[in-house]
């Protein structure tokens, strides 16, 4: 347990140091959020209807961002050798490496939205449903993503494949994700199904992603 | 302790790199491994730490803790050092003598042993490439293990670092240590065992 903790402490603090990039998801989501009202014009009943969408197609490409860097980076210093050679079960490893890596780039997402929610003229309940949703859906995001990220490192191929690997992947928490939030909104659809169903697939991801991503590391050795 | 292995093929890619590869290392003895470039010195090191996989062949591992396997009782040293270079000297110790077990020396004295001490506090982008070499050999005392994999470890390090390592190296194996290290140059220690790779028998 106390190497796990070790393994949490030390990414935690590599993603808020210098060249960790913690806060460029969080601008990244800024900037996307900002460009589509001019995108789409000063409409605000229009802004106000697909504020949720944009909310959460925001904060999916932002959390994509730094996924590139959630194993690759250890895998190029070294540090993913050492850790395979740890006794803490080489799928504890990489689940304790995406919740570090949730707790420093999808929280601070969720945390922003409700201000960015002012931006597209969302009602306060509705700014609360989108940060909800955001909030349960977001570690889903992160956990399939490890599976992303340890493939792009078995098979060699960084950055660009993973977004191509994870995107579609990730549809069913973006589909449940806005419903959950649209039907707290408008309804007529009771708030309750889709939520329930996007806890579903966040619990599902929080154990298939760790061993799907154990796995691909172990295949991938040299 | 005896760490043995029988029969151990490596292949990597189409080619075989070594094939019915005998040896054994028992408790307070060094193997030096040499051989030429591309004989497969990093690949038989790498597989004995569970990190390249053999085509067949056993390594075993007797009196030792059944719970553990060989990896998890084994330092690897390679080229690549596991540094971060935004954490500190003394955080990146921390962080792999918490992580790869306990029961070593004080990351402190094991900074003092390898002549970083004064460094602690400097972030580990700064230091030179013989600094980071003695920084991942202060790893192997700070958390205990009694396998040392040691690939070139006297690469980039000075004449008196390079007696430091083989003080500490001598203290491993006087211990109830065992280290197989892959070098081309002098270890500095007497009753050297070797094993030459990529030579017809």
């Amino acid at each position: 347990m106390d190497a796990l903790a070790a393994l949490l402490v030390r990414d935690m603090r590599l993603a808020v140091r210098v060249g960790g990039g913690a806060l460029v998801g969080v601008l990244f989501f800024l900037i996307v959020v900002t460009i589509v009202p001019l995108g789409v014009g000063p409409d605000l009943a229009l802004l106000a209807r697909i504020g949720p969408a944009i909310l959460w197609i925001g904060a999916l490409l932002a959390s994509l961002l730094a996924l590139d860097r959630l194993l690759a980076a250890d895998h190029d210093d070294g540090s993913l050798d050492l850790i395979l050679t740890g006794r803490a079960p080489l799928e504890l490893a990489v689940a304790v490496k995406a919740l570090a890596h949730w707790v420093t780039t999808s929280l601070p997402l969720v945390i922003a939205a409700p201000a960015l929610g002012l931006f597209l003229n969302l009602e306060p309940g509705a700014i609360g449903a989108v940060a909800l949703t955001l909030l349960v859906g977001t570690p889903a995001l992160t956990f399939i993503g490890l599976i992303g990220a340890a493939l792009a490192v078995a098979l060699r191929r960084g950055g660009l494949l993973l977004p191509v690997l994870v995107l579609p992947l990730t549809i069913p928490i973006l589909i449940f994700g806005v419903a959950a939030s649209n039907a707290a909104i408008v309804g007529p659809v009771p708030f309750g199904p889709p939520f329930a169903i996007l806890g579903a697939l966040t619990l599902l991801s929080l154990v298939v992603g760790p061993y799907a991503a154990a796995a691909a590391l172990r295949h991938g050795l040299e | 302790m005896r760490l043995s292995a029988h029969d151990l093929v490596c292949v990597r890619g189409d080619r075989l790199v070594f094939a019915d590869l005998d040896f054994h290392v028992d408790t307070g003895e060094l193997l030096a491994i040499r051989g030429p470039n591309g004989a497969g010195k990093t690949s038989l090191l790498r597989s004995i730490a569970g990190l390249v996989q053999l085509a067949a062949g056993r390594i075993e591992l007797a009196d030792a803790d059944p719970e553990l396997t060989v990896a998890e009782q084994a330092h690897y040293l390679g080229h690549r050092d596991a540094l971060k270079p935004s954490l500190s000297v003394a955080e990146n110790l921390a962080f792999w003598a918490r992580y790869l077990g306990s029961g070593g020396t004080q990351p402190a004295e094991a900074l003092e042993a390898v002549g970083l001490a004064s460094l602690a506090a400097l972030p580990a982008g700064y230091l030179s490439a013989g600094q980071r070499r003695r920084l991942s050999v202060a790893r192997l005392l700070a958390a205990y293990r009694p396998i040392w994999l040691l690939d070139e470890p006297t690469s980039t390090l000075d004449a008196a670092a390079q007696a430091r390592l083989a003080d500490i190296m001598r203290r491993h194996l006087a211990g109830g240590g065992l280290i197989l290290a892959a070098t081309h140059g002098q270890l500095g220690l007497d009753g050297t065992r070797e094993l030459i790779l990529g030579e017809a028998p």
